[in-house]
C-alpha cells in the first residue's frame, strides 16, 4: 500500500536520481498491488501540482534557498511579498500573488479589528526595517574546527543575517525580539549539509571539537525549541537541513498549517500532525523508516515493513525527540494517490455544545471526512472578517437571505451559533456519499448545511492567521495559538474554562481591552479531540506586553492541564512547556527519556535543551 | 505546629487587620417601602431576575429528566442492579420516586402568593428588615458570572422564607433550597414551599447509594446549568443556642464537586448572616434544650403559632457577604483535579486533600458568617445581666452595657447601636422588646422567674433554667466574637501564671475541648492565641513580652468579665466530668447519658450546690460528650443499635484536673509596673 518518498535525497544528482527511480519502482508496486483499491491509476504529482490540488489557496511550494531571508521575512511570518496592509482607503488588503486571498480587499477586517480587539489605525507601532548587524552577538568559532569543516566542502556561513534567522522559531516573544530587540545568544555558524554523509561528518566534527549542534528544519516552531540556551559556552552550530530536500516532494497528505515552510525532518522530530490526518494519519502513522545521525552513531531499522514486533518501537524515541538526540537524515513515508475529487462544506449549529456532540458522533461512527473542524462563535465571526469584497449585489443579497434564514427562520442566535467546516477527499461518488452521511448526522444535532464557501474560508484562516499576527503586531495587538488534546467528555468544559481563564487573567493583569479568546475543535479521534486556541489582545497601556502575554499563556496551560487536557497535541514541548513534562509523563517516564539521551548523546552535543 | 498550620491554610486565613479595620456596608430597611405601597402590586410586579450568563433555560421536569438520564445516576442504577439482581427498570422507578419526592417545582404563582402573604406577616412581626444593598449588588453581579451557592446562617425557620423574599424584592433569581424532608409533612405549606423553589433531602441517607447519587446529581445539575442559586445551611440545622454550629460537609462537597471536576469555571460561595433581635422560636428552643421534645412540623401547628403574630420581634439584619470565589480559594491548593484519570461520572471517594480543603472552606464560610453577624444592644444587655443575677440596678446596667459596647467594637463585633437614642432609651427599648424574659421592677432589672434561692422545687429550677437559657442564647451571639480573647483570659485565670508557654498550652486545651461549641479554623491554635492576645493588648488588658503575659491593673476587670462570660461552659464541662467519674460504671448510650446528666444536674441545682443552669442544655451536654470522645476520655463504640460509650477513668481524672480551678476565682495576678 505504501510507497516511499525519500526526504533527504542528497545533493548529488546521482543519489537523487536513484531515489526517484526507487520511488517509481515503488509506485509501480503500488499499482500492481492487490491491496491498492485506488480506482484511478496512481498519479504522482510534483509538489507544485500537489499544492494546487491540495489546498486551492496554497502557494506553489518552491525549494527554500540557503539565504532564506531572500524570499522569507526576517522579522515575521512567511513570504516577503505576502502580507496584510491597510491601503490608502484604509481597507485591509492582502498583497502578493501566492494565495487565493492575494490581491484582494477585505472590507470588514478593519472594523472587526476595531470592534473585537480595540485596535485603531491611528495607533501604529512598526518593526525596525533592517537587522542592525552591529547588535548581533559575534560569531565565535574555533579555527581548527573551521579548517576541518572547510575540508569537508560542506557549505557554511557566519553572516549575521543567516545566524539570526536560525536563532528563533515563531513564538510571540521571538518575533517581538526580532522587531525590537536582540537575542542574547544565537548560533555561531550555520552549515548546510547536502546529504546524509555530510551530516555524519558534521556530527563527528562536533564531537571532536565539543560543539553544540542545533538542527534546523523550517524554523516554524512555536515552542522556543530553536532558542539557543543563553549560557551555552560552546560554539553553537545551526545545522540547516533544508538543502537536503531535493525535488522529491510527493503528496503525502500530511498538511500541517505550516506546511509551506516546515520540513519533513521537523515533522518527525516534533511528532507533527496534519490537517487531513483522518485519511492519511499523523506523522507516526505515515512513517515507515527513519535514519538518524547521533553522536553515538547512526540509528535505523533493518527493513521497511509496515509493522514489527521487536520490542518498543525505536521510532518513538526519535519522533518527538525535538533535536535532542541527533539529526534525522532520511525518512521513508507512505504516499497516497492524489484524490480525484475534493469538496469543501460547512454546517451551522445552534451552539457549540451541539456541534461538539455532532463531532463526537461522527468520530464514533468513524466517518470523519479528511478534515472536520468546529469553530466557536468568535472564530466564526473572525472568519467572516476575512470575507473579500463581494463581487455583485446579488451575492450580498444572497448572503443576507442566508443569514435571515438561519437567524430568524431557524432561530439561531448569531452570538451563539458555530460552524463546522468540512473537507472531503476521494473519488467523486464516494465523496458525495460520504457527504450525505455526514450531513445526515449533523442534522440530528440541529446542524444546517451552510455551503462550501464558509468551509473554504475556514481553512483559509489557518494559513493566513500567521500573516495576520504580523498585521496585529503593527497595531499593538499580540497573540498566538496553542493547542491540546482532550477526552470527548471534557471538550466543552475545557474550551469554556480555558477561554474564561484567559479573559479573567487579562483583566487581572491590567489588559485594557477585551481579548480575543477563541477555539476550535480541529481534529477528532476515537477517544477525544484536538482543540486549538487563538488568543490575542491589544496591549496599549501595558509596559511589558510580552511578559504579560507569557503569564497569561502559562495560566491558560495550567487551566488546560487542570481540565484533563494534554501538554501538547502536536506543537511539542520545546523549552516553552518543559516545566510541565514531569507531571505529564511521570518521574519514571522522564527518567526513561533521560537515560536514552544519556546513552545516545552523553556529551550533550545536541544541546538545544528541549523537552527534558 | 504553627508552621504546619500556616502552610495548610494559605489564602484561607483571616488576618488581624481584616478583623479590626473592616468597613462594613450600610443597611437599608426594606419594610419601609412595603409599609407605604400596595402589597398586592408588589406581589404582582414584573419579575425578571438577572440570570447566569451560561444558563440553558429549562423546565424543572427537564432537569429531572436529565438527572435521571445522567451517566452518574445510570451508573449507580446499573451497579445496584448487578449487586441486588434486580432489573434496572425497578431501580429506575425507585430513582424517579426519589426525584419526585425531592424535586422542586419553581412556580411564579406560588412565589407571588408568598410575596403577598409574607409582606403582610413580616410587617406585623418585625419592625425593620435591614439589608446591605451593596451585598445585594455584588450578588447580582455574581449570579451573572458563575453559579452561586448561598450559605446563610440558620437561627429560625424565617431564614429561608426571608431570603427568598429578599431576593424577590431585589429582582434576583430565587434560590432552590435544600430543606429537611420533615417539611413535607406540612401538607399545603410543603407543596407551596416546593413551588417556591425548595427541594427536600432526607436527614439521613448515608447508607442509601441510590438516594445519594440522585440527590447529588440533582444538586449538581442545577448548579451546572446555572438554573438558580442553590441555598443550604452549612450548620445543617437551626442553632438552638444562637452559637454558630460546627459545619456539615456533605452538601458543601457536592456543590464544590462541579468545580473540582472543572464542569464549571468557578462557583461563588456567598456567606449570609441573618440576625434577629428577637428569635421567633426562642422559647421553643429553650424547651427543646431542656428535653421537652420538639413539636413535629405541621400546618396546624403553624396556624396555632398565629398568636405570635401579635407579638413584636424587633429588627432583622441580613448581611450578604462578599461572594467568595471557590477558584480563588482552591488556587495553589487543588490545582490539579484528581479526576483527570477517571471518567468523571464514576462515583469517587474524595481524596484527603480535597476533604481537608472542603473542611477549611466550610469553616472559613462560617467564620465569615460570624464576622458579619449583627449584634443588637440586647446581646450586650443579656451578657451583663447573666453575670449579675438575679437583679441589677438599671443605671448600672446601662453603664456596664455602654462599657461592653466599647469592648465589643474593639474586638471587631458588628454592633448596630441606635445612635439617635440616648443609652438609657436604647436599653429601655431593648428591655421592652424582651419583656417575656426580663422586667424592670423598682429600678431593678430582673430576669423573669429567676430568684437564685437554694432548695427550690424541680419546677422552679426548670422555670429558672428556661429563662437563663433563653437569655443565654442572646449572650451566646457575643461569644462567637469574644471567644479568642476570652479563652486567653480563662487560661490566665486557670494557670495563675505569667508564663506564656503555660498559658498557651492551657489555651490549646480549652480551644480543643470547646471546638464543638465554637468555630475555630482547624489547625491554627497559635494564630487564634495570637489573635486573642492581640485584641487584649489592643484594649490594654494585658502586656505581652516574649516570655510572659501580664494582666494590667486596669485590665483586670475586663479579664474577669471575659472569663466569666465562659464560666457556664467551664462549669458545665466540670459538672459533666464529675458526673462521668462518679455516676457511670458501664457502657451507656447518648440517651442514657443525657437523662443521667440531667437528673444529676437537677439535684445539684435543687440543693444549690451549683448555680450553673446551663449544664441542663442538651446542646452543651452533647458537645461535652463529643469533646470527651475527641480527648479519648470517653470511648465511642458502634454496636448493632447505635453507639455506646465507656469512660476511661484515668484519662478523665487528668482532664478533670485541668478543669479544677476554684470559682469564684482568686484575684488575678496583675503586672507590677
Amino acid at each position: 500500500m505504501a510507497a516511499a518518498a525519500e526526504a533527504a535525497a542528497g545533493g548529488s544528482p546521482g543519489s537523487q536520481l536513484a531515489a526517484q527511480r526507487r520511488l517509481r519502482i515503488l509506485s509501480g508496486h503500488l499499482q500492481r498491488s492487490p491491496a491498492s483499491r485506488a480506482p484511478e491509476p496512481e498519479r504522482l504529482l510534483s509538489p507544485s501540482q500537489c499544492g494546487a490540488g491540495g489546498a486551492a489557496e496554497r502557494p506553489v511550494a518552491s525549494a527554500i534557498p540557503k539565504k532564506r531571508q531572500e524570499i522569507l521575512k526576517w522579522n515575521g511570518w512567511g513570504y516577503n511579498d505576502s502580507k496584510f496592509i491597510f491601503n490608502k482607503k484604509g481597507q485591509a488588503e492582502f498583497t502578493g500573488k501566492r494565495y487565493r486571498l492575494s490581491g484582494m480587499v477585505l472590507p470588514v477586517l478593519k472594523e472587526w479589528m476595531e470592534k473585537t480587539l480595540g485596535a485603531s489605525l491611528e495607533h501604529k507601532i512598526t518593526s525596525r526595517a533592517f537587522l542592525n548587524t552591529s547588535d548581533v552577538p559575534p560569531s565565535i568559532v574555533n579555527e581548527e574546527f573551521l579548517q576541518d569543516l572547510r575540508a569537508t566542502k560542506i557549505s557554511y556561513s557566519q553572516e549575521a543575517e543567516d545566524r539570526v534567522f536560525r536563532a528563533h522559531g515563531h513564538c510571540l516573544h521571538e518575533i517581538f525580539v526580532l522587531r525590537e530587540g536582540m537575542f542574547k545568544r544565537i548560533p555561531d555558524i550555520v552549515v548546510w549539509p547536502g546529504c546524509h554523509d555530510d551530516v555524519v561528518k558534521i556530527v563527528e566534527l562536533a564531537c571532536k571539537h565539543n560543539l553544540c549542534i542545533i538542527p534546523f528544519g523550517g524554523g516554524t516552531s512555536v515552542s522556543s525549541a530553536l532558542e539557543c540556551p543563553a549560557d551555552e559556552r560552546r560554539t553553537i552550530v545551526s545545522l540547516d537541513t533544508s538543502q537536503m530536500l531535493g525535488e522529491s516532494g510527493y503528496c503525502t497528505g500530511h498538511e500541517p498549517d505550516s506546511m509551506e515552510f516546515s520540513s519533513l525532518g521537523g515533522w518527525v522530530a516534533t511528532r507533527a500532525s496534519g490537517m487531513k490526518k483522518n485519511i492519511y494519519g499523523n506523522i507516526e502513522d505515515l512513517v515507515v523508516h527513519i535514519k538518524m545521525v547521533t553522536p553515538r552513531g547512526v540509528i535505523e531499522k533493518s527493513c521497511q515493513v509496515p509493522r514489527m514486533s521487536t520490542g518498543p518501537d525505536i521510532h518513538h524515541f526519535i519522533m518527538g525527540s525535538e533535536g535532542t538526540l541527533g539529526v534525522i537524515t532520511e525518512v521513508t513515508i507512505k504516499i497516497r494517490p492524489i484524490p480525484e475529487y475534493k469538496k469543501y462544506g460547512s454546517v451551522v449549529f445552534p451552539n457549540f455544545e451541539r456541534g461538539v456532540a455532532c463531532l463526537r458522533e461522527i468520530a464514533k461512527q468513524r466517518c470523519a471526512p479528511a478534515s472536520v473542524r468546529l469553530v466557536d462563535n468568535a472564530q466564526f465571526q473572525f472568519g467572516h472578517a476575512l470575507k473579500p469584497q463581494v463581487a455583485s449585489i446579488f451575492t450580498s443579497f444572497l448572503d443576507g437571505l442566508k443569514k435571515f434564514y438561519i437567524t430568524k427562520f431557524k432561530g439561531f442566535d448569531p452570538n451563539e451559533l458555530c460552524v463546522a467546516t468540512l473537507l472531503f477527499e476521494g473519488d467523486r461518488e464516494k465523496v458525495l456519499q460520504h457527504e450525505k452521511q455526514v450531513y445526515d448526522i449533523a442534522a440530528k444535532f440541529g446542524g444546517l448545511a451552510a455551503g462550501e464557501d464558509n468551509g473554504q474560508r475556514g481553512y483559509m484562516l489557518t494559513f493566513v492567521i500567521a500573516y495576520l499576527r504580523d498585521l496585529g503586531l503593527d497595531y499593538y495587538v499580540i497573540g498566538e495559538s496553542f493547542e491540546t488534546s482532550v477526552p470527548w467528555d471534557r471538550v466543552i468544559d475545557l474550551c469554556r474554562n480555558v477561554k474564561e481563564r484567559i479573559v479573567r487573567e487579562c483583566k487581572e493583569k491590567g489588559v485594557q481591552f477585551a481579548p480575543l479568546s477563541t477555539c476550535r475543535v480541529t481534529q477528532t479521534y476515537d477517544a477525544g479531540a484536538c482543540v486549538y486556541f487563538y488568543f490575542a489582545f491589544n496591549y496599549r497601556g501595558i509596559s511589558d506586553p510580552v511578559h504579560v502575554y507569557e503569564q497569561i499563556e502559562r495560566a491558560a496551560r495550567e487551566e488546560i492541564l487542570a481540565n484533563g487536557g494534554s501538554l501538547s497535541h502536536h506543537h511539542g514541548v520545546g523549552k516553552l512547556r518543559k516545566q510541565w513534562m514531569k507531571e505529564s509523563i511521570s518521574d519514571v517516564g522522564l527518567g526513561m527519556l533521560k537515560s536514552v539521551k544519556e546513552y545516545v548523546d552523553p556529551n550533550n552535543i545536541f544541546g538545544n535543551r528541549n523537552l527534558l | 505546629m504553627a508552621a504546619a498550620g500556616g502552610s495548610r491554610l494559605g489564602a484561607l486565613m483571616y488576618s488581624q487587620k481584616e478583623l479590626t479595620s473592616k468597613k462594613r456596608d450600610e443597611f437599608e430597611d426594606i419594610l419601609e417601602e412595603r409599609r407605604q405601597s400596595s402589597d398586592l402590586r408588589y406581589a404582582m410586579k414584573c419579575y425578571s431576575p438577572v440570570i447566569y450568563k451560561g444558563l440553558s433555560a429549562c423546565k424543572p421536569s427537564a432537569i429531572k429528566y436529565s438527572v435521571l438520564q445522567s451517566e452518574q445516576v445510570q451508573y449507580v442504577i446499573k451497579q445496584l442492579s448487578k449487586e441486588m439482581g434486580e432489573s434496572t427498570d425497578i431501580i429506575q422507578e425507585e430513582a424517579i420516586e426519589i426525584l419526585d419526592e425531592m424535586g422542586h417545582n419553581l412556580h411564579i404563582g406560588a412565589i407571588r402568593f408568598f410575596a403577598f402573604s409574607l409582606s403582610k406577616i413580616f410587617k406585623r412581626l418585625f419592625q425593620r428588615v435591614c439589608v446591605n444593598e451593596e451585598g445585594i449588588q455584588k450578588l447580582q453581579q455574581a449570579i451573572q458570572e458563575h453559579p452561586v451557592v448561598l450559605l446563610p446562617s440558620h437561627r429560625s425557620y424565617i431564614d429561608f422564607l426571608m431570603l427568598s423574599y429578599l431576593l424577590y424584592t431585589y429582582d434576583l433569581a430565587l434560590p432552590v433550597i435544600a430543606a429537611g424532608i420533615d417539611f413535607l409533612g406540612m401538607k399545603i405549606v410543603g407543596e407551596l414551599l416546593r413551588r417556591s423553589g425548595a427541594f427536600f433531602m432526607r436527614r439521613t441517607f448515608s447508607g442509601n447509594r441510590l438516594y445519594w447519587a440522585v440527590f447529588a446529581e440533582y444538586v449538581k445539575t442545577m448548579l451546572r446549568n446555572g438554573y438558580a442559586p442553590i441555598e443550604f445551611f452549612l450548620e445543617g440545622t437551626r442553632s438552638r443556642t444562637a452559637k454558630t454550629l460546627t459545619p456539615k460537609f456533605g452538601l458543601l462537597s457536592i456543590v464544590m464537586e462541579p468545580f473540582f471536576k472543572r464542569e464549571v469555571f468557578d462557583t461563588y460561595l456567598v456567606p449570609i448572616s441573618i440576625s434577629y433581635e428577637r428569635i421567633l422560636e426562642e422559647s421553643l428552643y429553650a424547651y427543646e434544650l431542656l428535653g421537652v421534645p420538639k413539636p413535629k412540623e405541621s400546618t396546624s401547628g403553624l396556624l396555632k403559632a398565629r398568636k405570635i403574630l401579635s407579638d413584636n420581634f424587633g429588627s432583622i439584619h441580613v448581611y450578604f457577604g462578599q461572594p467568595v470565589s471557590l477558584r480563588t480559594l482552591a488556587s495553589g491548593r487543588i490545582d490539579r483535579c484528581p479526576y483527570r484519570l477517571v471518567p468523571r461520572h464514576l462515583p469517587q471517594r474524595l481524596s484527603e486533600d480535597i476533604q481537608e480543603f472542603v473542611t477549611d472552606v466550610a469553616y472559613k464560610m462560617e467564620l465569615l458568617q460570624v464576622e458579619n453577624m449583627v449584634l443588637s444592644p440586647w446581646v450586650l444587655i443579656a451578657s451583663v445581666l447573666l453575670q449579675n443575677l438575679p437583679a441589677i440596678d438599671f443605671e448600672l446596667l446601662v453603664e456596664k452595657t455602654l462599657w461592653l459596647k466599647g469592648l465589643t467594637q474593639a474586638f471587631g463585633g458588628f454592633l448596630e447601636w441606635p445612635d439617635n437614642l440616648c443609652a438609657n432609651k436604647a436599653v429601655t427599648s431593648s428591655l421592652a422588646l424582651h419583656s417575656n424574659i426580663v422586667s424592670l421592677v423598682n429600678g431593678q432589672v430582673v430576669l423573669n422567674n429567676v430568684r437564685m434561692e437554694n432548695g427550690a422545687t424541680e419546677e422552679l429550677v426548670f422555670k429558672q433554667a428556661l429563662s437563663i437559657l433563653m437569655c443565654g442564647a442572646y449572650r451566646n451571639q457575643l461569644l462567637n466574637v469574644f471567644v479568642r480573647p476570652s479563652l486567653v483570659a480563662v487560661a490566665l485565670q486557670m494557670t495563675q501564671s505569667f508564663r506564656k508557654e503555660e498559658i498557651y498550652s492551657c489555651f490549646i486545651f480549652l480551644r480543643d475541648i470547646l471546638s464543638d461549641e465554637f468555630i475555630f479554623f482547624p489547625g491554627i491554635a497559635l494564630k487564634d492565641f495570637e489573635e486573642g492576645c492581640f485584641l487584649l493588648t489592643k484594649c490594654d488588658v494585658i502586656q505581652v513580652t516574649p516570655q510572659e503575659i501580664l494582666v494590667t491593673e486596669r485590665g483586670n476587670s475586663v479579664a474577669v468579665f471575659l472569663a466569666a462570660l465562659f464560666r457556664p461552659f467551664m462549669k458545665g464541662y466540670q459538672i459533666i466530668s464529675r458526673y462521668l467519674s462518679k455516676e457511670t460504671k458501664e457502657a451507656f448510650t447518648e440517651k442514657q447519658f443525657i437523662l443521667g446528666i440531667r437528673n444529676f444536674a437537677f439535684q445539684l441545682l435543687q440543693t444549690g450546690s451549683t448555680q450553673c443552669y446551663e449544664v441542663l442544655s442538651s446542646d452543651l451536654q452533647k458537645n461535652a460528650l463529643a469533646a470527651f470522645v475527641r480527648l479519648d476520655v470517653v470511648k465511642k463504640m458502634k454496636t448493632t443499635n447505635g453507639f455506646t460509650y465507656t469512660v476511661n477513668k484515668e484519662a478523665l481524672n487528668k482532664t478533670a484536673e485541668m478543669f479544677d480551678f476554684r470559682i469564684p476565682i482568686k484575684k488575678l495576678v496583675t503586672a507590677r509596673l
